[in-house]
């Protein structure tokens, strides 16, 4: 190739493909991987159920003990799993590319935590149960970020971090006074809000978190456009057409995932705020949406899997295992990451 | 004219920082914006870019309220290169210059060999064609400045605004810059606003200036008539002779200093 006769177009396609093929290939990947957790998820572990079994069950064969196990216990714990990290994941990646900082997901600016503390507030103050809490749960998330945001005003990340972050304190402190109050059954209903699990999955929180996703998902696919400018700031966004009111929608689609996905499994500790980051790494250093929701699915089947058979007798919650492997793997990723660009 | 701000007042809280200004932006012609800090330069070019709802007063663009009209139409018209912006981390240049398209692409309509060839236009333009695969990070200061231009470029519109753009750049890559930005006027018939520290690059580069002091215009034209000694002292509050530029013979500002002035003071003025 001479450098005379470079077609400039041709150039600016051939550089384009680059970072498409590494999304793709990570797409791809994470894929692969997730596909293959889902399937440790449900076949092996304490009781292993062949795969001939699992297409009998699937196919409505009725199997002693199997049976039971798969359908109320392995299978729907894998499927929440895998929607709650989507959810998840997406959430975390949104807040970060959006405000532009790596500590503004929603776990951390106290958009999970508005979710508990207004659930625990209507089972310890309202009485409230079952579906009730959930909608409670939602409700809290929607009016935490909203006050975030007003308190915050519209100029920029930084603000709307710092807001969140002691937002985040203040809502801790609620749920601590709360559940001094609480008696014993209210507290074991409390504590489910509190620690994220997927030991109570049950097939109807599946059915509204998975029709749930099916409409707020395509909203995300059909805004990420905006989102790409967005993340050039608020002033180039602004002089692209992208107002601080796509902002708004994009991190308000992103409130309603994280809080649909507290409601169905509770706060899983860390997945959204580590789910971007590592997206991130594998993706050559740029932000993926797809990416990062594809990172929290796998990184909360594959911790459920730690949670129930990696510790013998115990059955812990997932969050435990995300909580106590999060921490230290971001920071691990923050020191190598640099390494592994492009 | 295309462009124009209509007595208005901008600012971030209560006490307005630009004072009911009111100016007309020649069309096809390159505008230079000078003052001194904090003399409310880059607060008139944010309000002329829509970035700031003015307090009173409006900026109008083709004949309508610059706030009143969709903010995506006014995109395809009006583009803006903020001061000092920063690349996302880990992004390419041809990706970066391709969000400059963001205006001319529908909800749905994907990536169009019309969007290729743009952003092949804005980098041969800037001459950074060879840096189109880099990441935007991995760039020096004078590649990076180049890249925004480009995406700014890539937007394809008839006006652009630029603020300080030659911030953090050597000398020698903010002639390189401004002779770009020349070359834009000459090729392509953009109308070109910017904000300028350098009084003397500014003179040079501009076919109109403006000088801002205190919120308001200190004076408007040609650089000949606007920049003189006197103008000098009162806008920059800097005392310096003004001679004619050897190479291009437009105003020259030579500052005096503390340590050159005569005992007897008398405002020597050249050209």
């Amino acid at each position: 190739m001479t450098v005379q006769s470079i077609n400039p177009t041709a150039v600016v396609r051939g550089a384009r493909r680059i970072p498409r093929r590494r999304r793709v290939l990570v797409a791809g990947g994470l894929g692969a991987a997730l596909f293959g957790l889902f399937a440790l998820r449900v076949l092996a572990g304490d009781y292993i159920i062949t795969l001939p079994d699992f297409f009998r069950i699937l196919g409505g064969e009725e199997i002693p003990g199997a049976t039971f196990i798969l359908m109320e216990s392995k299978l729907p714990r894998a499927v929440l799993g895998v929607l709650a990290g989507l959810a998840f994941g997406v959430a975390g990646a949104i807040f970060q590319s959006t405000l532009r900082n790596p500590l503004a997901s929603p776990d951390m600016l106290g958009i999970s935590l508005g979710a508990s503390a207004s659930a625990v507030f209507a089972i310890v103050v309202l009485s409230l149960n079952g579906s009730a809490l959930s909608v409670a749960g939602i409700v809290g998330a929607v009016l935490t970020a909203v006050v975030i945001r007003l308190v915050a005003g519209s100029d920029g990340g930084y603000r709307l971090v710092l807001v969140g972050v002691t937002a985040a304190a203040g809502l801790v402190a609620v749920i601590q006074y709360l559940f001094t109050r609480a008696n014993e059954y209210d507290a074991q209903l409390a504590l489910r809000w509190m620690t994220g699990s997927l030991n109570s999955a049950s097939w109807p929180t599946i059915r509204i978190l998975f029709v749930a996703l099916v409409i707020l998902l395509p909203l995300v696919a059909w805004t990420v456009k905006s989102q790409r400018v967005l993340e050039l700031g608020p002033d180039v966004a602004t002089a692209l057409g992208v107002t601080h009111r796509y902002a708004d929608l994009l991190l308000l689609l992103a409130v309603l995932l994280c809080a649909l996905a507290v409601a169905a499994t509770g706060p899983v500790a860390f997945v959204a705020f580590v789910a971007g980051p590592i997206a991130r790494v594998l993706n050559g250093g740029r932000t993926t949406i797809l990416g990062a929701a594809l990172v929290g699915a796998v990184v909360m089947v594959g911790a459920d899997y730690v949670a129930a058979y990696g510790f013998p007798d115990t059955n812990l919650p997932v969050g435990v295992v995300t909580g106590a492997f999060g921490a230290p793997f971001l920071l691990w990723l923050l020191a190598s990451g640099r390494a592994g660009r492009r | 004219m295309r462009l124009a701000a209509e007595s208005v007042s901008l600012g971030y809280g209560a006490d307005p920082i630009v004072d009911e200004v009111s100016l007309e932006i020649p069309d096809g012609l390159t505008t230079v914006i000078v003052g001194a800090n904090g003399c409310g330069k880059s607060t008139l070019l944010r309000g002329m870019a829509r970035l700031l709802r003015p307090i009173s007063g409006q900026v109008v663009l083709d004949g309508k309220a610059v706030h009143k009209q969709p903010t995506r139409a006014v995109a395809k018209t009006l583009g803006l290169m903020p001061q000092s912006p920063i690349a996302p981390e880990g992004i390419t240049v041809v990706d970066l210059v391709g969000r400059g398209r963001q205006p001319h692409r529908g909800a749905l309509q994907r990536w169009s060999p019309a969007d290729d060839a743009a952003v092949a236009e804005a980098l041969e333009l800037t001459s950074t064609l060879d840096l189109a695969d880099r990441v935007v990070d991995e760039l020096s200061g004078g590649q990076r400045q180049r890249v925004w231009v480009a995406m700014a470029l890539a937007q394809q519109t008839d006006l652009l605004l630029l603020d300080e753009p030659t911030t953090f750049l050597d000398v020698a890559h903010q002639i390189d810059l401004l002779d770009l930005l020349h070359g834009l006027r000459e090729t392509r018939g953009t109308t070109v606003v910017m904000v300028l520290h350098d009084l003397n690059l500014a003179a040079r580069y501009a076919d109109h200036l403006i000088a801002m002091s205190g919120g308001r215009i200190a004076a408007t034209g040609k650089p000949a008539d606007v920049v003189t000694a006197e103008r000098v002292e009162s806008v920059f509050g800097l005392e310096a002779q003004v001679i004619s530029d050897p190479v291009s013979g437009t105003p020259l500002v030579v500052p005096i200093g503390r340590h050159h002035r005569p005992a007897a003071h008398p405002h020597a003025q050249g050209a």
